[in-house]
């Protein structure tokens, strides 16, 4: 399509417009975590007096040091368990003809709705019951499960959407349905993919309610809840600066995550896939 | 597929495979169809399982607790009730009305918002011209930041004394979190910045599924960019939109980190799932809040029915083998 220089200055210019009203709250969060606490509460968007006492003290902290390991290490194992256990349904319902299909749609989106204050409760203590209490394994599960709904969804919403004919191609040439499955509608399926990846990810990373729950020591406390637990730079002061500080850091692997998975999300995977 | 330029070549072959009434072919086909269903239990059953094993206690348990007068305060006290735990919340108007009706405008307000900023976010992302990565990212920004630290950012912002933009935007002498009719557009601002990326990262994928050639064949037809919108690319994201609206309006009626940072519930901004949480967590009082759950669970599966309902063939598991 020719782009005309004016449509590519209302393109770019709109480019800008959603760049800033998307930073700008961020930006604010990168202020106050170098603001020196004296100047905390100026009520101005710049720091006017720098520091870097409150990434240095959050350093200090095995409270904020573990929590991140914990964090990262959490959000992957769940990411990629939750994205391929929900690939392998989603492919089931969106390609395949089985009874019972209506009612495991209906009941994966029935767990995703129920509210989760009220399940951390009896988890809490079945949880303590199995000795996965404050453990890894104890977060990754929750986070797999009440994820499940939505890379289901989002994954069946896109694979059926992938041209039919590649498929039998594949059949035809020989392949079995789990090599069509793997070698033909994943790769076709790979924005569905990583889209579903990336918000699962965010899911489990941003999660505070099991997060506080299910955990109580640094061995599996991850960010959202540790934070909770922030004192400031010194014993005496609020920590404000420490928790932007904190939210600054902990920003940064949602950065790298979205940037490296963004990519795969592109159009015309599928032009020219099907000639008739 | 349900394309208004539906391509001649994929009816055909579609078709072939749906007409599946010829005796001859009845045999080899059931023994395709067993093949088939095994599959595809074999593929779900992982997710299944999963889901059973780790949901389905504490949801019932849930549910029972519902129907049982718990106070943690008084343990030895439990009993079963009925559904009388249900009818005193539906008749206390102050408290549970009101908070399902502040619930409801910030659902509404906002993800009609975020449906139309989403969409609008999509479109530049798919054809942001320079630096796709770069706007990418920071568009799906927002929703990378941890939630709660988000809304202690803007609880911040708004406060007089040390937010920008009370000094931007507001007097000196006004404190808008403590007014309930300002408070309340605070809060869907806030979910609003916070959530749009979400709506706008599926639409993306919904829009990266929109065939270029049928775009480019709908404009050498004269179709003006309005109806190659509508026309073109609406059908082909339909379940993408839908993932989006239904997932999006689940959560928002659910709103639950940005009313606790921004206002305690202070001022009648209270959501239904913070007067559970006061229930549950506060009160200590479990009867009455597990039947909170199971009101707020109830309501949100009728938002998820009729969406369902609204969408038909587009929701997923209906109209496998259909018309494509």
């Amino acid at each position: 399509m020719n782009v005309t220089a004016r449509q590519r200055f209302g393109w770019g210019l709109a480019n800008v417009i959603v760049v800033l009203i998307a930073a700008i709250p961020v930006l604010w969060l990168v202020s106050l975590s170098f603001k020196d606490p004296s100047t905390l509460t100026d009520g101005s968007f710049y720091p006017h007096k720098w520091t870097t006492a409150n990434y240095r003290g959050i350093f200090n902290q095995p409270l904020f040091t573990h929590a991140l390991v914990n964090s990262i290490g959490i959000a992957i194992i769940s990411t990629i368990l939750g994205v391929v256990l929900g690939a392998m349904a989603a492919y089931a319902i969106a390609r395949l003809d089985f009874s019972g299909k209506r009612l495991l749609v209906a009941s994966a989106l029935l767990i995703a709705m129920f509210p989760a204050i009220s399940l951390v409760n009896p988890m809490f203590n079945l949880w303590r019951t199995l000795g996965i209490f404050d453990t890894w394994i104890g977060l990754i599960i929750p986070y797999m499960t009440f994820s499940l709904p939505l890379s289901i969804y989002t994954l069946s919403a896109f694979f059926r959407e992938i041209p039919w004919e590649l498929e039998r191609a594949a059949a035809l040439d020989g392949a079995t349905p789990m090599q069509a499955f793997r070698r033909v509608i994943i790769p076709l399926a790979a924005p569905g993919v990583f889209t579903t990846a990336i918000l699962v990810f965010l899911f489990c990373w941003n999660d505070s309610v099991f997060a506080i729950s299910l955990t109580s020591t640094n061995n599996a406390r991850t960010v959202p809840a540790a934070i909770a637990f922030f004192t400031g730079a010194s014993q005496f002061q609020q920590p404000t600066g420490s928790i932007a500080a904190a939210a600054v850091i902990i920003t940064i692997p949602v950065i790298v995550v979205v940037m490296l998975f963004q990519r795969r999300i592109v159009a015309g995977l599928t032009a020219g896939a099907v000639k008739g | 597929m349900r394309l208004p330029f539906g391509s001649p070549r994929l009816g055909a072959v579609a078709d072939a495979g749906v007409q599946v009434g010829q005796p001859p072919r009845r045999r080899m086909l059931t023994e395709r169809q067993r093949a088939e269903r095994k599959l595809a239990w074999m593929l779900c059953a992982p997710a299944v399982f999963v889901m059973a094993l780790v949901a389905i206690y504490p949801i019932v348990y849930a549910i029972y607790l519902s129907f049982q007068r718990y106070d943690l305060r008084f343990p030895d006290d439990k009993t079963w009730i009925g559904v009388s735990n249900y009818t005193t919340i539906l008749s206390s108007t102050s408290l549970w009305w009101q908070a399902f009706g502040v619930t409801v405008l910030i659902t509404v307000v906002s993800v009609v918002i975020e449906l139309i900023l989403g969409m609008a976010a999509a479109m530049i992302m798919h054809r942001a011209i320079f630096g796709r990565g770069v706007v990418r990212t920071a568009v799906l920004l927002p929703y990378g930041i941890v939630t709660v630290v988000a809304a202690f950012s803007w609880q911040y912002a708004w406060t007089p004394g040390t937010g920008y933009l009370i000094s931007w935007f507001g007097s000196s002498d006004s404190a808008p979190l403590t007014h309930q009719w300002q408070a309340i557009p605070i809060i869907i601002l806030a979910e609003v910045w916070k959530t749009t990326p979400f709506m706008a990262l599926l639409l993306l994928a919904g829009l990266s599924l929109v065939p270029e050639e049928l775009l480019r064949a709908a404009k050498v037809d004269g179709a003006t960019a309005w109806q190659r919108f509508w026309r073109v690319m609406v059908p082909v994201m339909k379940p993408a939109i839908l993932v989006a609206l239904l997932f999006r309006t689940l959560d928002a009626f659910r709103i639950f980190d940005n009313i606790y940072i921004l206002t305690q519930g202070s001022q009648n901004t209270r959501s239904v799932s913070i007067l559970d949480y006061d229930q549950l967590f506060t009160a200590l009082n479990l009867g009455v809040g597990s039947a909170m759950s199971v009101l707020i669970f109830l309501f949100t599966a009728l938002i998820a029915f009729g969406y369902i309902k609204g969408f038909g063939a587009a929701a997923p598991g209906q109209d496998v083998r259909g018309v494509r």
